[in-house]
């Protein structure tokens, strides 16, 4: 099971990766797993906002359809096209090609709310 | 309860299987990929470890009237050594299972869902004549499906029976990799292919034996996600999801196994009412038009009004579409009618569409 040290994740299984005061949002390599062939990605247009534990899309594999849920707040600049025709991304590459949004967060602090490594590999 | 093993689950284990737990037993639901597995049984040939399934014998002077008085399909119709599709259904027409009768020349042996495997003993129990003895057998047989075109030249260097020879729904008895066993040209994929039944003793060495004849053609372990995509495509029903208690076979769209001219059989009553008055709704297939799977229980919606609910959907790696069952109110059953998906408050376009799909 891949769990980079240098993200943060939420007990959702999403990923962050903190860019100043931009968070790249993805879900967890365990998460990917779980969920197995994944054929959709439903993600929000740009300049959605989202909030921390909401929703702010779903993924549906062939197995099971399951909510996204933001691991912070803030406004959505920016979404991975590339999920529209290749959403198998997120099952080869969930913390780089796979990733979904990218979030200007409104409060950085929130980031103090998600998991590290260590805290979120003790919740698996 | 703890879930049964199989007698392959070490090696489903060992295959790197992920292992859910099904019908009492701990299954395989994948190996790879859902997709991947069910495009090598649509292209090649895959083997499904089914032993979870139940096998019911029934013998004796009456059985043939028995096993006819339980079950809407015509066992007389029946050759030695021919198998035949059929549902058993309760007095007020709903089904208790739907199953295989093999017709032996001294028995009948019932294949049954896994699901139901001890409801249906108890059910044919309280249902027994004198005449006839009744074994469930299911925890001493391992059943292997062996399915896809290349089901064949896989199996055929293993035995010396001519494969060829044995037609769709007919069985033999004969030796595979060296063990009795009886073959039976069945399956729930739509696809030409085998199904084994043998001594669970036997287990591992036929599974290797057959691995190893198929390794020219990438035969591959297939779970049940594949499974139930396949037999989705076939529009095959699966007790529990498209037809259980509360559905008649009519409805069902397996009139062609209920035989209201053999004589009385269990439901027979209840099933004449329901075709004189006409159903009131149909199972029927369709296709999603937007990034939906279509799931147990979404609502089947037109115009607002809630006209039906989804029995089973899937993603077809065939068509690379999204298809569904569902029971529709009779007046939109009907291939061509627009219709839409609700389920977590979003909404599909959908087509009802003739069926199979693939």
């Amino acid at each position: 099971m891949n769990i980079p040290a240098d993200l943060k994740y939420s007990k959702d299984h999403e990923w962050a990766r903190i860019e100043g005061d931009v968070a790249v949002v993805g879900i967890t390599d365990y998460a990917q797993n779980e969920l197995g062939d994944i054929v959709y990605v439903e993600l929000p247009e740009v300049g959605t906002q989202v909030e921390q534990g909401k929703t702010f899309g779903t993924i549906e594999a062939v197995k099971a359809v399951s909510d996204l849920f933001a691991p912070v707040s803030g406004e959505v600049v920016e979404v991975n096209e590339k999920l529209n025709d290749s959403p198998e991304l997120v099952n080869q590459d969930p913390y780089g090609e796979g990733w979904m949004i990218k979030i200007k967060m409104s409060n950085p602090d929130e980031v103090n709310n998600l998991l590290s490594k260590e805290d979120y590999e003790a919740l698996l | 309860m703890e879930p049964k093993k199989t007698a392959l689950y070490d090696v489903h284990v060992k295959l790197g299987a992920r292992m859910v737990e099904f019908a009492g037993f701990w299954m395989p639901i994948q190996y790879t990929s859902i997709l991947e597995e069910h495009k090598k049984v649509r292209t090649s040939v895959g083997v499904f470890d089914v032993s979870h399934m139940g096998e019911i014998e029934i013998k004796g002077p009456k059985a043939e009237d028995f096993v006819n008085y339980l079950t809407t399909n015509n066992v007389r119709k029946l050759h030695e050594y021919q198998a035949q599709y059929t549902t058993m259904c309760y007095d007020h027409g709903g089904i208790v299972d739907d199953l295989i009768v093999y017709r032996y020349p001294d028995r009948f042996l019932l294949v049954v869902n896994a699901a139901n495997t001890q409801k249906d003993y108890e059910w044919i129990l309280q249902h027994k004549i004198d005449g006839v003895e009744i074994a469930n057998i299911s925890d001493s047989i391992t059943q292997l499906a062996v399915q896809g075109k290349n089901a064949e030249p896989t199996l055929q260097p293993l035995t010396d029976v001519n494969l060829a020879d044995i037609k769709f729904y007919w069985f033999t008895e004969g030796k595979l990799a060296g063990v009795p066993m009886m073959i039976s040209r069945t399956g729930y994929t739509g696809e030409p292919g085998f199904e084994l039944y043998f001594d669970r003793k036997y287990s591992v060495d036929v599974w290797n034996a057959i691995f190893e004849s198929g390794k020219p053609y990438e035969i591959a372990p297939i779970g049940l996600g594949a499974r139930d995509s396949l037999r989705l495509e076939k529009k095959y029903c699966l007790y529990g999801n498209d037809i259980d208690e509360t559905t008649n076979p009519l409805e069902a769209g397996l009139g062609w196994i209920v035989k209201f001219d053999k004589g009385d059989f269990i439901g027979r009553d209840a099933l004449l009412k329901v075709k004189e008055a006409g159903i009131r709704r149909k199972l029927m297939g369709f296709v999603v038009e937007g990034r939906m799977i279509p799931r147990h229980h979404y609502e089947i919606v037109k115009e607002e009004n809630v006209i039906g609910h989804v029995t089973s959907g899937a993603y077809s790696p065939i068509l690379e579409k999204n298809i569904g069952l569902g029971y529709i109110a009779i007046d939109h059953a009907k291939v061509g009618e627009s219709i839409e998906i609700r389920a977590r408050g979003r909404t599909a376009p959908a087509e009802i569409v003739k069926t199979p799909f693939v």
